[in-house]
């Protein structure tokens, strides 16, 4: 559905996008992720042809962004971040001012705008005025416009930035369902709502793509580290130290603040190994054979969010997650 | 073609869900309705010679105002965005936009032609004069709302755009009243770029193709560097 192939664009001196080259199938739902100014944005106005490209090919649906853009535009529905809307129009009449300008004959025009705007709730605000509507229905109306002609690819730019919780698990639920038939791609900083919404990730940093596969598929590559939380009752606290520290694979392990003296609710520690190896029957077992009570115990692996942390920090690789970051990485 | 008619009619429900129209229509109909009045009243002439003599002046001021949020306001918002991801011609766009503002200006127009009606039941007006004098109103009304569209593609501040495109018509109006501290190799010039000199000729039921080519001139010219302001603005940054 789209290639691009060594994309750049410049401006002045700055080069938003960098060397772009990634191909997405059709069907699939593919999220850019990647922090401010990484070229998220830049990429998906080239894509809509509202930006030239400064060098390099973009096609979509085997048609080239340069060459034809005008078949390009009536493949593609475009959610443009902050989602500028004329204000003094009402909603079903912005509705049929782009139905009308993607040439929908007027027996279309109808049924298309009841079914965009059914698929994205608008009926309670379909005879009001756009200024007059709440930031959530604002970004429906938004997706509506952008799939009132039934486009084979959406583009959202950000589309759930601003929106309470609740909306965006409404959005994301409709992205979800709009995938299933069309090629998406959007862009997001927010690490959960590609995995809640994306069969692909793209990560972006410097106008170039860092890391690309399946949430799951990033989890597996940049495993480089895991981190137990163990909690030990029946020991003294050095003793499970050296104890631990003997078995093989454990890198280190360190004790949490205050947690050095026993207690009765056990000795609790964090023990960092790496990622290929699992130690959890190996430190059940030498609890097992000292006659230790193992109260607690749970790994955690390397999250989408220090990934992402660690490749926009343009650090080669995730290396071992700190216990602050691993905290903020479950919230969100 | 049917994407300018999107647009033509999104712009004319733009103008006529706001003030804007209104406010505009309304304050030119009343200073009209001045010129003519004390022209019928003051010197018992049932004529509107002195309506049509002082219009232009006020197209000067009316035309940018009603033109200038066409383009800049899109940049402001940014809907320009969307605007030209729909699969819409530049030109589509400008055209649309460009008639938008000349039917609101012409519907202000038709309604001063109470005045003519007036004066055809009071006296015996000369008919064929005031056809062209209208031609040309009409014709310099478009002019200047295209300049006014030309301006408002090249800022996205309305205030900035009316300033702009009210000096350029200003200064294509007044240029004809200022000729005499031109020089003279440049005279031809000057009288042929003014908008006096072809507006005078219709004031006299005179319509010269020559004085229709050159409002039309502007409007075509306008109109493309209207276009080119366009695709520069998105495709040089």
């Amino acid at each position: 559905m789209i290639q691009v192939e060594s994309l750049h664009k410049h401006f002045g001196t700055t080069r938003a996008v960098d060397g772009l080259d990634f191909q997405v199938a059709t069907g699939q739902v593919v999220g850019l992720l990647g922090p401010n100014g990484a070229g998220k944005t830049t990429t998906m106005k080239m894509l809509t042809c509202y930006l030239p490209p400064t060098s390099g090919v973009a096609r979509v649906g085997g048609i080239d962004v340069v060459e034809n853009p005008l078949e390009v535009r009536r493949q593609v529905g475009y959610l443009p971040e902050n989602v500028p809307l004329y204000d003094d129009m009402g909603v079903i009449d912005y509705l049929d001012f782009v139905a009308r300008a993607r040439g929908l004959s007027a027996a279309e025009r109808g049924p298309a705008i009841e079914k965009s705007a059914g698929r994205c709730g608008l009926e309670p605000v379909l005879h009001r005025n756009i200024n007059e509507l709440s930031k959530g229905f604002r970004q429906r109306l938004g997706l509506a416009q952008a799939i009132v002609h039934e486009p084979k690819l959406l583009i959202l730019d950000e589309p759930t930035t601003g929106l309470d919780p609740n909306q965006i698990v409404e959005i994301r639920a409709l992205i979800r369902e709009l995938g299933q038939e069309k090629t998406v791609v959007l862009s997001t900083h927010i690490l959960p709502e590609v995995e809640a919404v994306c069969d692909r990730v793209l990560i972006m940093h410097q106008g170039g793509i860092v890391a690309d596969g399946s949430p799951a598929e990033l989890h597996h590559r940049f495993q480089g580290a895991q981190e137990l939380d163990i909690t030990v009752s029946g020991v003294a606290a050095h003793a499970l130290k050296k104890a631990l520290s003997d078995l093989s694979g454990v890198e280190q392990v360190s004790f949490a603040e205050g947690q050095q003296a026993q207690d009765d609710d056990g000795v609790s520690c964090q023990i960092t190994a790496p990622g290929d190896v699992d130690l959890r029957a190996d430190i059940f077992g030498l609890c097992v054979d000292n006659g230790w009570v193992l109260l607690e115990q749970r790994r955690r692996v390397v999250s989408l969010e220090q990934i992402f942390r660690q490749l926009t920090r343009g650090e080669a690789a995730p290396t071992v997650p700190e216990p602050t970051e691993a905290a903020a990485g479950e919230t969100l | 073609m049917g994407g300018m008619w999107a647009v033509f009619r999104r712009e004319l429900g733009a103008y006529f869900n706001q003030p804007v129209a209104y406010v505009v229509i309304t304050a030119y109909l009343l200073i009209c309705g001045w010129f003519f009045t004390s022209n019928l009243f003051l010197a018992g002439q049932a004529e509107v010679r002195g309506f049509l003599q002082m219009a232009p002046l006020m197209l000067v001021f009316f035309l940018p105002a009603l033109s200038m949020r066409l383009l800049a306001e899109e940049w402001k918002n940014g809907t320009m965005e969307l605007l030209v991801t729909l699969p819409l011609r530049d030109r589509d766009v400008v055209l649309g936009k460009f008639l938008a503002v000349f039917a609101v200006f012409a519907v202000a127009q038709g309604l001063t032609l109470l005045y003519p009606i007036t004066v055809g039941i009071l006296g015996h007006p000369d008919v064929g004069q005031m056809v062209a004098g209208y031609t040309g109103l009409l014709l310099t009304g478009a002019a200047f709302a295209a300049i006014g569209l030309l301006a408002s593609a090249l800022t996205s501040s309305q205030v900035v755009a009316f300033i702009l495109g009210f000096f350029v018509c200003f200064g294509l109006y007044i240029m004809g009243s200022a000729l005499s501290l031109v020089p003279s190799v440049l005279l031809p010039l000057f009288e042929f770029i003014s908008v006096d000199g072809h507006l005078a000729n219709f004031s006299k039921g005179v319509v010269d193709l020559r004085d229709v080519l050159y409002f039309g001139s502007v409007v075509v010219l306008c109109l493309a560097a209207t276009v080119n302001a366009l695709q520069g603005r998105r495709w040089g940054r």
